[in-house]
């Protein structure tokens, strides 16, 4: 147990081992592990952006959704207010049209009425000439009295 | 075991700690524990080249179960050393530790190895008489470790805070400035530095010397016939299995201590 010269020779191999560690263990195997812790971080931060992008595509997606249920909307009420104007604008329409059929109806109508009394108006001419006719028993000279009847049915 | 002499517990004991010294000149100092060093030098060579191995290979990428395992080994002792050094520890420190904790542990680890299986092997196959498997229990080899830590720390002391700093601080600290509390303040710095690097070695090899003779003493039951030996054997595996707690602890402590003591010389009071 006593002290010799190992000592010396001990300590030197430690002095070599310990160079060689600090110079070529250490070093790599150390860029190695940061490398690494590197990657894993900026993985991490990756998956923090993905899911921060995902969070951000979801509410603009709410947005646009919104949005059309909004635009939706507005055009079913523009619908709505369209169809009741053409709704208006027909009656109207048909209003003007249903004046007019009547107009010409009653215009019509009073030709007829102009027209049967005319008829009336020669065929009492007739009738009263018959009539006279047959009260005075004998042909009446139709031309005799051409005129005369004539002036009866203007009279009408 | 070699059974040339007769056999006694004695002697059993002091051939198991007797070193394989080589002379390499005249006196007593000028030799070498040759077992030590080779041990040492051996498992220096296959970790630190299993290390280089691997870390050559490594990849940023997902590593493979040799690199996590050597990972795991850099970033428990990265984690320790963080703890206790503020500055640029990748430099110098962390590899440092991881030099000491890791070599500090195989050469303790050389305590599991069978004492008289191996002691066999020496005799008969490297034909060493004597043997001596653990360098962490020869006091040569804990001493320079503890020396070599003693070194850097002064080094790190003189570089970090100038010579002028380090000599201030050997003689104004902690008592304070005034020239009458210097002698007080040198006396209690010297024995600082005086105790750091024994109580750093003592400590190491009291633990795997005391390891290595209760395996000797469990042992000897081998003398008193076959159920002594199988109760020897159960005994010698328990402490074995309670050796692996001390083996890890003690490599963890003087790596602690390494750490700690050179980062107390970058720290100025």
């Amino acid at each position: 147990m006593n002290i010799n010269l190992t000592l010396f020779s001990q300590a030197l191999s430690f002095a070599i081992l310990i160079w060689f560690t600090v110079k070529f263990v250490w070093p790599p195997l150390l860029a190695a592990i940061e490398s690494r812790q590197k990657t894993i971080a900026d993985g991490l931060a990756a998956g923090e952006r993905g899911r921060h992008d995902l969070e951000m595509a979801a509410k603009r997606s709410a947005d646009i959704i919104r949005e059309a249920k909004e635009k939706a909307a507005e055009i079913l009420a523009g619908g709505d207010k369209r169809a009741s104007e053409i709704i208006e604008a027909a009656k109207a329409q048909a209003k003007v049209e249903g004046e007019r059929i009547i107009a010409g109806a009653k215009a019509e109508i009073e030709q007829e009425v102009f027209s049967a009394k005319e008829q009336l108006r020669t065929q009492v001419s007739a009738i009263a000439l018959a009539g006279a006719g047959k009260i005075l028993g004998r042909e009446i000279d139709a031309k005799a009295h051409n005129d005369l009847l004539e002036k009866l049915v203007a009279e009408i | 075991m070699s059974t040339e002499h007769e056999l006694t517990p004695s002697s059993y004991i002091e051939h198991h700690l007797s070193f394989n010294v080589r002379q390499v000149a005249e006196g007593g100092f000028w030799s070498v524990n040759f077992d030590t060093l080779a041990v040492s030098a051996l498992l220096g060579l296959i970790i630190f080249g299993f290390l280089w191995w691997v870390v050559r290979g490594a990849t940023a990428g997902v590593p493979g179960k040799r690199q996590a395992f050597v990972e795991l080994l850099v970033e428990f002792v990265d984690d320790q050393v963080k703890g206790i050094f503020h500055g640029d520890r990748h430099k110098f420190v962390a590899p440092a530790a991881l030099t000491v904790f890791v070599w500090v542990f195989a050469m303790n680890a050389m305590d599991f190895l069978p004492i008289d299986i191996m002691a066999w092997v020496y005799h008969h196959i490297f034909g060493q008489e004597r043997f001596r498997a653990v360098p962490t229990s020869d006091i040569n080899a804990t001493f320079a470790l503890a020396l070599s830590v003693w070194l850097l720390m002064i080094f790190f002391s003189v570089k970090v805070k100038g010579l002028r700093g380090w000599l201030h601080e050997l003689f104004c600290s902690p008592f304070g400035k005034h020239p009458l509390v210097w002698p007080a303040n040198f006396l209690l710095n010297l024995v600082e530095y005086v105790s750091k690097p024994l109580s750093h070695s003592l400590r190491l090899f009291g633990n795997l010397y005391a390891g290595e003779i209760i395996f000797l003493l469990l042992g000897m039951w081998a003398a008193t016939g076959l159920a002594g030996t199988i109760f020897g054997a159960l005994l010698s595996g328990g402490w074995a299995i309670f050796h692996i707690l001390i083996v890890t602890l003690q490599a963890y402590i003087f790596m602690m201590l390494t750490v700690v003591y050179i980062a107390m010389a970058h720290e100025s009071h």
